[in-house]
């Protein structure tokens, strides 16, 4: 066992390093959970408006796809729970990621590692310590948010199979994160790799989910570790019995993740390098060239998933008017006013959701700037004649292009999928313009980044929070019943919800003001500062 | 000519800490200026000063006839900078990082370019996350050689390099000269300063103790002298400028001011020398001193 000396000490190592942050983290899951319980108490008191907001979930393919299903219509529990068991599975699933890359491979490619290893350091401790820190996360999200669910009122062994059930999710894919970490060389590509799993997973059991019928899912929902965790159905069966799969997984992927870390070498992934080019292609020769070639192949990633996920999208909800034959759904339809409308606010309502996704790809390409400042590469390139203005605004330009071209193949995808289906290209007007309209909120964000990297690369980060506080708005602000001066501050609150209403120019103008002064200001400030220190 | 580097009175603050405290550096038009102190004595901030990279405090830096913050672009066009850690894109080859480069700076000399890499033994074909950090150095310097431009700021360059290419580094540096092309080459290797540089500044606590050529440093500094006499020492306690005099029989040894080696000679003649051994300060011993001193200052 001397493989895993010195794990403990590199574990309070790196808690000690996340001491901050980690706790934010741990504490905001179980908050958000028990605040939402506690809103869906207050808003569904008796059972028969349960069962209609049940059917208004389990009746409609997109929304089951989105979410999962409601297994126990009458459950308040499941119906307090349905959003976090999904979107929540994927939160905590990129929490656990980004926690094990940031202890592993990131340390590794940054040389601590190195540094480590040459003391009394086993080749296994790195790689557990960030397991650890991970599992300390999962496990304290587990518990807290079980306990905050009782404490909300909640029956005890549904908070329990709640908990448990995030937890075991989120160690899965901090297993699958461990994976990932031995195949790539650098953190950014097995947080890529990792992401690409999480997504695929959500997809799957959304095309389970919605493919099943109202007893299971379809089989597909049972090869994610997401549908797993849902059909531990908290508060509807509490099936405990399901968590051993979850947790024979985490064994099996940790497991391969140790062979796959003793067959290779300190610092390198398992695909070896080949020999690149003597010289560079003559188009290499500008920032703006050099902003494209770092980020070209993150974009295309993204491209690709974003055409395979509005395709599903697109397909399901032209699937609906066949879909949607239970009673309820039909008289449902007639009140909102037929087919052609529900189809319109679900596709306002995906689009809605991906409009967020889209502006995390956003502040990943604009927050490039931060990191190669940090990286010391800033240094080399503003040492040549380029300006600073030159320099910001490449990486800008990368994500500003980046997410026009993503909210179009959305579009794109979505339109085609659903002509493939019904023979006309008629939606594809409708599809392109729902999608394109939330560009302005987005590039917003952008332009956030902007601002905060002009007056230091770390701030930067703060786009984040301020990400997760719109999504947290749009997803909970209605249910929490905030104030308007609350709601109103997201910007993608202001997007017109194409092609469920009409367009509003209105709104559209201020933001695309708004992110022209951000962008203005960041640039002004970026350049009258010192350039970081590397 | 016009001087390549014009200081005076350059401050620069970080917080509470004075990283560059009233410094005043000239850099000739031509010359090789060797840059010397310890690590942490503000030769990385002096040097991102002069890139533009940081806006200095008060004080005032004049690169190539240009302001470094306000005329920047135009100034790299005519500069090429190596800093001391270099960091490359983990993903571009060693070829592609130095096209890049000097394409950003304005253009590079593909003969050149090709007879560096030959010389240096870069592969230019590897990835730049396989190369150790002498080949990371080699490709920031094969970069800066390869432009034509008229002032290079090295910043401690052949901190990665073996012993064969850092003489090797050495040669090009005297090649590379001349033609009014000047170097401010930052250094804490103080031999390879010695061996390249025309004149020298030493750096202590963000300010310039000393500037010059080693022998004007060396002409305000004590020579050490030993000798052996023939008959009775003579008391050289009278002669001013004679310091740490040790008699052992017929041997003495002695340290002295430039200005006294003159009445020590004389007055050793009458006594008739046998040997004699006079040996000037290293740049070590020089560079030392004012460290020694230093330590002592601030700590008395």
């Amino acid at each position: 066992m001397s493989r895993f000396v010195g794990t403990l000490h590199l574990a309070r190592l790196a808690l000690r390093r996340d001491r901050i942050v980690l706790p934010v983290w741990i504490a905001i899951f179980p908050l958000i959970t028990v605040a939402s319980a506690s809103a869906t108490m207050a808003l569904y008191p008796d059972e028969a408006s349960r069962m209609i907001a049940a059917s208004a979930i389990n009746d409609v393919p997109v929304a089951v796809a989105l979410y999962g299903r409601i297994w126990d219509p009458t459950s308040l529990g499941a119906l307090s729970l349905l959003k976090l068991a999904a979107m929540g599975g994927v939160m905590i699933g990129l929490l656990a990621i980004m926690l094990v890359t940031r202890h592993a491979r990131a340390e590794e490619e940054k040389g601590r590692t190195e540094l480590l290893g040459a003391s009394v350091v086993g080749g296994w401790a790195g790689l557990t310590a960030a397991v650890i820190v991970a599992a300390v996360a999962m496990i304290s999200i587990g518990v807290l948010s079980a306990g905050g669910l009782i404490a909300a009122g909640l029956p005890a062994a549904g908070s329990w199979a709640f908990g448990l059930a995030w937890a075991t999710t989120g160690m899965a894919f901090a297993a699958i994160s461990a994976i990932a970490n031995q195949l790539t060389r650098t953190a950014r590509s097995a947080n890529a790799l990792a992401f690409l799993v999480l997504a695929v997973a959500f997809l799957v059991r959304a095309l389970g989910d919605a493919t099943g019928d109202s007893e299971a899912p379809s089989p597909l929902s049972w090869l994610s570790p997401i549908g797993w965790g849902q059909q531990v159905r908290p508060y509807a069966g509490d099936r405990f019995a399901v968590l051993p799969i979850t947790v024979a997984f985490i064994a099996l992927a940790l497991a391969a993740a140790y062979v796959l870390d003793s067959r290779r070498d300190l610092g390198a992934g398992l695909l070896p390098d080949r020999a690149g080019r003597a010289t560079a292609p003559s188009s290499l020769a500008s920032p703006i060239a050099l902003a494209w070639r770092l980020q070209y192949g993150m974009l295309i990633g993204w491209l690709a998933g974003y055409l395979v996920v509005s395709a599903i999208f697109g397909s399901i909800i032209n699937d609906l008017s066949g879909m949607l034959d239970t009673p309820q759904a039909q008289q449902m339809i007639e009140a909102l006013g037929g087919t052609s409308v529900m189809l319109d606010a679900f596709m306002a309502m995906e689009f809605s959701i991906m409009a967020f996704v889209t502006a995390a790809y956003g502040i990943v390409a604009a927050r490039r700037l931060a990191t190669e400042e940090t990286d010391g590469h800033t240094e080399s390139v503003l040492a040549t004649s380029v300006s600073r203005w030159q320099l910001l605004s490449s990486h800008l330009a990368v994500a500003l292009v980046g997410t026009t071209l993503l909210a179009l193949s959305q579009g794109a995808g979505f339109g085609l999928a659903s002509a493939a289906q019904s023979g006309t290209l008629d939606r594809m007007g409708a599809t392109m313009g729902a999608s394109v309209v939330a560009l302005p909120a987005i590039w917003l964000m952008v332009a956030t980044v902007v601002l905060l990297y002009g007056f230091a690369p770390r701030l930067s980060y703060l786009s984040w929070a301020l990400l997760v506080a719109f999504l947290l708005i749009a997803e909970f602000g209605a249910l929490f019943e905030w104030p308007s001066w609350v709601t109103d501050t997201s910007p993608f609150a202001h997007i017109p919800k194409l092609p469920a209403a009409p367009m509003a120019w209105g709104p559209i103008l201020v933001l695309l003001v708004l992110a022209a002064a951000l962008i203005a200001a960041g640039t002004v400030r970026f350049r009258k500062r010192d350039l970081a220190a590397p | 000519m016009p001087d390549a580097i014009v200081i005076t009175g350059l401050v620069k603050t970080f917080g509470a800490t004075r990283a560059l405290d009233g410094l005043d550096l000239t850099v000739r038009s031509g010359e090789v200026h060797g840059f010397l102190g310890p690590n942490g004595a503000g030769k990385t901030t002096c040097l991102r000063l002069l890139l533009g990279l940081y806006r200095a405090d008060s004080g005032s830096a004049t690169v190539l006839g240009l302001d470094p913050w306000r005329d920047s672009v135009a100034l790299h066009r005519r500069l090429a900078y190596v800093p001391g850690d270099v960091s490359l894109w983990p993903n571009l080859t060693g070829g592609e990082v130095i096209d890049l480069l000097g394409r950003l700076r304005g253009g590079l000399n593909p003969q050149r370019r090709a007879e560096l890499i030959a010389r240096f033994d870069l592969d230019p074909r590897k990835k730049a996350r396989a190369y150790s950090k002498g080949n990371r150095q080699k490709v920031a310097l094969i970069a800066a050689l390869s432009s034509d431009v008229e002032l290079l700021l090295l910043d401690e360059p052949t901190a990665g390099l073996d012993p064969l290419m850092e003489s090797m580094f050495r040669g090009l540096i005297g090649e590379w000269r001349g033609d009014g092309r000047s170097v401010l080459l930052s250094s804490h290797i103080l031999s390879e300063a010695e061996a390249l540089s025309d004149r020298l500044s030493i750096i202590r606590s963000g300010r310039i103790v000393e500037t010059g050529t080693l022998d004007e440093m060396r002409h305000l500094r004590r020579t050490a002298v030993t000798v052996q006499l023939r008959g009775e020492p003579p008391n050289l306690a009278g002669i001013p400028g004679i310091h740490d005099v040790v008699v052992e029989g017929e041997h003495i040894t002695c340290q002295v001011d430039a200005d006294a080696l003159d009445p020590l000679l004389a007055s050793l003649a009458s006594a008739g020398v046998t040997s004699l051994l006079t040996q000037p300060p290293t740049l070590e011993q020089l560079f030392l001193q004012h460290y020694e001193v230093g330590t002592a200052a601030s700590s008395a």
